[in-house]
């Protein structure tokens, strides 16, 4: 039973940080940031499982890597923008959060952009000259 | 999992340490040392977060971007 492993750990972290808030608020920052990273690496190994499937569906499917590798690396950014997103809001500083998040959704549409072109030429494609 | 659980955990006593060590120095009136403990144990707690961002990041790019 991996998930009670994460729930312990959650809130063995939080209390610690209540413990140590009023000493040391740096201290209590950085150990929200470690058990946040922890639960991430943690899940991190089934989430490659399951991109691990979804790559040889693709494959069986005869979809162009181009496409599975790009949608990979958006579900990449996601993850880290609202990673880092979610760690800044804690440290109080959400105006920079939302400076990540507006970052991440860019770099997704910049991604995006050969899909994008792609599905336009293919609907001029279809409309008669 | 537990080497992860044992860092906080000694994140956590090194804050308490600290902040421990802290007090004693103000105390006895030795202000200037009591910040150069307190930083100093900012910065061994930092080159332990540091190493865990870096291996989840390092986790992210061979997951998600190949070309990590």
């Amino acid at each position: 039973m991996e998930i009670i492993n994460i729930a312990s750990l959650g809130i063995v972290a939080s209390l610690l940080v209540l413990v140590l808030k009023e000493q040391k608020p740096s201290f209590s920052f950085f150990i929200i940031l470690l058990t946040g990273i922890s639960i991430f690496l943690f899940v991190i190994q089934h989430i490659s499982e399951v991109f691990r499937l979804i790559q040889y569906l693709g494959e069986q499917a005869n979809i162009n890597g181009m496409y599975m590798e790009t949608i990979l690396q958006i579900i990449g950014i996601a993850y880290i923008a609202e990673f880092a997103a979610h760690i800044t809001r804690d440290a109080g500083l959400s105006s920079v959060a939302a400076k990540i998040e507006l970052a991440g959704k860019v770099l997704i549409l910049v991604l995006a952009v050969p899909i994008l072109t792609a599905v336009i030429e293919t609907i001029i494609g279809f409309i008669p000259a | 999992m537990l080497s992860d659980a044992s860092v906080i955990f000694q994140i956590a006593g090194i804050g308490i340490i600290v902040a421990m060590i802290h007090t004693i120095l103000k105390q006895m009136g030795k202000e200037e040392y009591a910040q150069f403990a307190t930083l100093v144990g900012f910065i061994i707690v930092l080159l332990f977060v540091i190493n865990g961002i870096s291996d989840l990041f390092q986790e992210i790019k061979s997951v998600f971007l190949f070309q990590g």
